[in-house]
C-alpha cells in the first residue's frame, strides 16, 4: 500500500492514441462556451476560438486562423493531453471523491501526460485494501481499469469469473472462501477468483466503493485535511436504546477498555482500515491504529456491538479459581484461546497432535479435566455449585 | 441531480438482511427516476454515519426502509445521519402519517428530505396484497380466503401495531377478502392461535416485516404451527387445525416494495415521471407467476 504507482518499466514509449470525435466535439463546446480569444488549457499548450469563428492553438509558437478541419489535425497531433483533459473534465465528472481518487491512481497531479500514458499502456497498479487496481489506456485514450483480489495479481483474466456491472461486487463481498457471512467489508477475507476485467472510470470508482463502501470518500477527507474523526468517547456516548448500557463502561475512568478492544477488533489482521479514532481528543490508545490506506473515522457497528456485550461481562469482579493442569496442559489452554483468536483453528491438521490446539489434544484435555458438569478440573463456577 | 438513499437496518449475522434493500434499489436504477440510488445501513457498510458523504446530488431523498414509525425513525436515522435541528414534530404524525421534513445534514452541509417509513405509506397496503397474490400464485386470490397481517404489536413500540391495523382495515374496506384479521406476535390476538380467528379453510399470512429472519423464518413459522423446527421447513399452505395457511414470508422481499420507495419520494417532491407506472408493472411480470 505505498503511495507512488508501481510502473513496470519495460515499455516507456507514449502510445499512438487516435483523438475520437466526442473528446473533439467537447472541446469545441468547451471553447465555444469561452468566447473568442478566452483560451482553454491543456498541458503544453491552450486553444481558442477568434473572432471569425476559426481556432488558435498556442504552445510557445502559435498557428492561427485555423478551420475546424485543421483545428482537429492539430489536437490529432496533440491526442493524449486532449484526451487526459477529456478523461477527467467530462468522463469522471465533478464529484470530488471519485475524481481525486482516479487522479491518485496514475498521480496525475504528479506526472506529466506523456508520462502517464506510457506508464498506463504498461498498465499501472495499485493496491486498495485487497484490491489491487490495474489501470490502462486504450488507443482512443479512455482509461480503463482492471480490478481484482491482490491474491489473483498476475493470472490471466480468462481464469477468473469475469464481471462488468459494479453492482454484482455485491455478491463477491457478501461471503469469504468458506462461506461464511463478512459482516464487515473491510475485514482481510475478501474471497478471491473473480475480476472486472475492462472497467470505465466511473464503474471503476462504483466498484471500489461497493467492495469498500465509502473509503475512498473518506481518504478524500483525510487528504483535505477535513476528516472528521469521532472517538471512541463520543461514539458511546451517543448510543441509545440496547447500545445506551455502554455509557456504565465507559465513565471516563481510564481507556484500558478501549485498548483491548481495538486490540481484539481493529489490528490490522481483523480490519483493513486504519484506525484513526483514539479514546478521546486528548487520550490516544496504546495499541497501533494499523497500516491501511484508508482511515477509519469512528467506532464501528461491530465494534459497538461488541462494546456492549463486553458491558455486560466486564460488570463481573474477578475471583481466584484454583484449576490443576499440567505445565503443558496450562500451554495447551492457551494455544488453544491463541487459535481461535487468531482466526487458525481450520489450518490445524487433523492428526498434527504436536500442535498444542489440535482437535484430537483438545478433547483429551477435555475427557481428562472436564467433571461431568463441564467444569474445568472439576472447579464449580459459583462456588456455591461443589460438584465434586 | 436526484438522488434517492434508502436507508435499512441490516445485520451482523444474516446474509439476506439486505438482500430486499439492494432489490428494490436495483429495481428503481432500472425505472431511471433517479440520478443516483445509495443505500446505508444500521448494521451494514455504509452506515448510516458515512452514506451521506457518498452521495453526489444535491436534491436528496432519503427513505427509510422500515414497517413503522418509531425509535428508528424518529432517532436513530436523524442522529446518525446528522440532520441539523431535527425533532420528531417536523413530521407532525400521528403515528402513521409522518411524510417528510426538508433539513440539512450535518455530514455534507446539505438539505436532505428525510422520509416516513414505507410501511406506514397507503401505498403499503396493496404491496401487502400483492404478497398474498404472489405467494397464492393467484392474481385475483381474495374469495374465500381470509388474510392475517402480522405484526410485533406494541410491546417494543406502540406504532407497530398501529401500521399493522391501518393496513389491514384499509384490505377490509376493499371487499376483497372473506376475513381480514390483525395478528400479533407479542399481544392478543396472537398470530399462535391464528385458525381460531377465522371460518376460511384458506388463510394467507403476511408477515409487516422488512426482511426474512429470525421473526419470519423462525419464530412465526414454529409459533403457527407451519413447522415443530424451523430447520425442517415447511409447505405452502401447511395445514393446521383445519386451516391452510398460505405463509408468505416478509412482505418487504416483495417487488412492489419499490414503488412505496418511489412513493415516499414522490410525496416529498422528487420529480420521478413514468417511474411509478413502470415499477407496478414489471413487478406485476416479476412475480405474475
Amino acid at each position: 500500500m505505498s503511495d507512488t504507482a508501481s510502473v513496470a518499466e519495460d515499455d516507456p514509449e507514449v502510445p499512438e492514441i487516435d483523438l475520437p470525435s466526442d473528446a473533439f466535439d467537447a472541446v469545441l463546446d468547451a471553447v465555444s462556451d469561452l468566447g473568442p480569444g478566452e483560451p482553454l488549457r491543456f498541458e503544453g499548450f491552450s486553444v481558442a476560438r477568434d473572432a471569425d469563428d476559426q481556432y488558435v492553438i498556442a504552445y510557445g509558437d502559435r498557428q492561427t486562423g485555423l478551420s475546424e478541419r485543421e483545428f482537429h489535425e492539430a489536437l490529432d497531433e496533440r491526442a493524449p493531453a486532449v484526451t487526459d483533459w477529456y478523461t477527467f473534465e467530462h468522463v469522471v465528472g465533478e464529484f470530488g471523491p471519485r475524481r481525486a481518487f482516479l487522479r491518485w491512481i496514475e498521480d496525475a497531479d504528479g506526472r506529466t501526460v506523456a508520462d502517464r500514458y506510457a506508464a498506463l499502456a504498461a498498465g499501472i497498479e495499485r493496491a486498495w485494501g485487497q484490491l489491487r487496481i490495474t489501470a490502462t489506456v486504450t488507443d482512443r485514450g479512455e482509461r480503463r481499469y482492471d480490478i481484482r483480489h491482490a491474491d489473483d495479481a498476475g493470472v490471466p483474466a480468462a481464469e477468473l469469473d469475469a464481471y462488468e456491472d459494479p453492482l454484482d461486487a455485491r455478491d463477491i463481498v457478501k461471503l469469504d472462501a468458506k462461506g461464511r457471512y463478512r459482516p464487515l467489508k473491510t475485514a482481510p477475507t475478501l474471497d478471491s477468483g473473480w475480476v472486472f476485467p475492462a472497467l470505465s472510470p466511473r464503474d471503476a470508482y462504483e466498484t471500489v466503493e461497493t467492495v469498500y463502501p465509502a473509503t475512498v470518500v473518506n481518504w478524500h477527507r483525510e487528504r483535505q485535511g477535513e476528516l472528521d474523526v469521532t472517538h471512541w468517547r463520543e461514539t458511546m456516548a451517543r448510543q441509545s436504546g440496547i447500545y445506551g448500557v455502554v455509557r456504565t463502561w465507559d465513565r471516563g475512568e481510564g481507556h484500558e477498555h478501549a485498548n483491548w478492544v481495538a486490540e481484539a477488533c481493529c489490528d490490522d489482521s481483523q480490519c483493513l482500515k486504519r484506525r484513526e479514532w483514539e479514546y478521546d481528543d486528548e487520550t490516544d490508545l496504546d495499541v497501533d491504529g494499523g497500516d491501511g490506506v484508508f482511515p477509519c473515522r469512528e467506532p464501528c457497528s461491530v465494534v459497538v456491538s461488541g462494546a456492549r456485550k463486553w458491558t455486560r461481562l466486564e460488570s463481573e469482579q474477578s475471583r481466584t479459581y484454583e484449576f490443576e493442569l499440567t505445565p503443558s496442559e496450562k500451554e495447551q489452554v492457551e494455544a488453544v484461546i491463541d487459535a481461535v483468536a487468531d482466526g487458525r483453528v481450520d489450518e490445524i491438521r487433523e492428526a498434527d497432535t504436536k500442535d498444542p490446539a489440535n482437535r484430537y489434544r483438545t478433547r483429551f484435555l477435555r475427557a481428562k479435566r472436564f467433571d461431568d458438569a463441564g467444569n474445568l478440573s472439576g472447579t464449580p463456577t459459583e462456588p456455591d455449585d461443589g460438584s465434586q | 441531480m436526484q438522488s434517492l438513499v434508502i436507508v435499512a437496518h441490516g445485520s451482523h449475522l444474516n446474509p439476506e438482511s439486505s438482500a430486499p434493500t439492494y432489490a428494490h434499489a436495483d429495481t428503481i436504477r432500472a425505472s431511471g427516476a433517479f440520478d443516483e440510488v445509495r443505500t446505508g445501513f444500521w448494521k451494514e457498510e455504509p452506515h448510516f454515519r458515512e452514506v451521506l458523504r457518498t452521495v453526489e446530488g444535491d436534491e436528496i431523498y432519503v427513505v427509510p426502509l422500515f414497517v413503522s414509525e418509531g425509535y428508528f425513525t424518529e432517532q436513530v436515522i436523524p442522529r446518525e445521519l446528522r440532520l441539523e435541528g431535527w425533532d420528531v414534530s417536523e413530521w407532525d404524525s400521528d403515528g402513521l402519517s409522518a411524510d417528510q421534513a426538508t433539513l440539512v445534514a450535518e455530514d455534507i452541509d446539505r438539505e436532505v428530505h428525510y422520509c416516513g417509513p414505507v410501511g406506514t405509506h397507503s401505498a403499503m397496503t396493496d404491496v401487502i396484497e400483492r404478497r398474498a397474490e404472489s405467494v397464492t400464485g393467484d392474481p385475483d386470490v381474495g374469495e374465500g380466503f381470509g388474510l392475517a397481517v402480522v405484526g410485533h404489536g406494541t410491546e417494543r413500540n406502540e406504532n407497530s401495531a398501529k401500521a399493522i391495523e391501518y393496513h389491514a382495515d384499509r384490505i377490509r374496506e376493499r371487499d376483497r377478502f372473506d376475513e381480514v384479521r390483525a395478528l400479533y406476535m407479542d399481544e392478543d390476538p396472537e398470530v399462535d392461535d391464528l385458525p381460531d380467528f377465522f371460518e376460511s379453510d384458506d388463510v394467507v399470512l403476511v408477515p409487516l416485516f422488512i426482511a426474512d429472519g429470525y421473526h419470519t423464518q423462525e419464530d412465526i413459522p414454529e409459533d403457527v404451527g407451519l413447522c415443530e423446527d424451523y430447520t425442517h421447513g415447511y409447505d405452502v399452505p401447511t395445514e393446521v387445525d383445519g386451516t391452510r395457511i398460505w405463509y408468505a414470508g416478509a412482505v418487504g422481499t416483495e417487488p412492489l416494495m419499490a414503488d412505496v420507495l418511489l412513493e415516499r419520494a414522490a410525496d416529498a417532491g422528487a420529480d420521478l415521471g413514468t417511474a411509478l407506472d413502470d415499477v407496478r408493472e414489471t413487478t406485476r411480470v416479476a412475480t405474475g407467476d
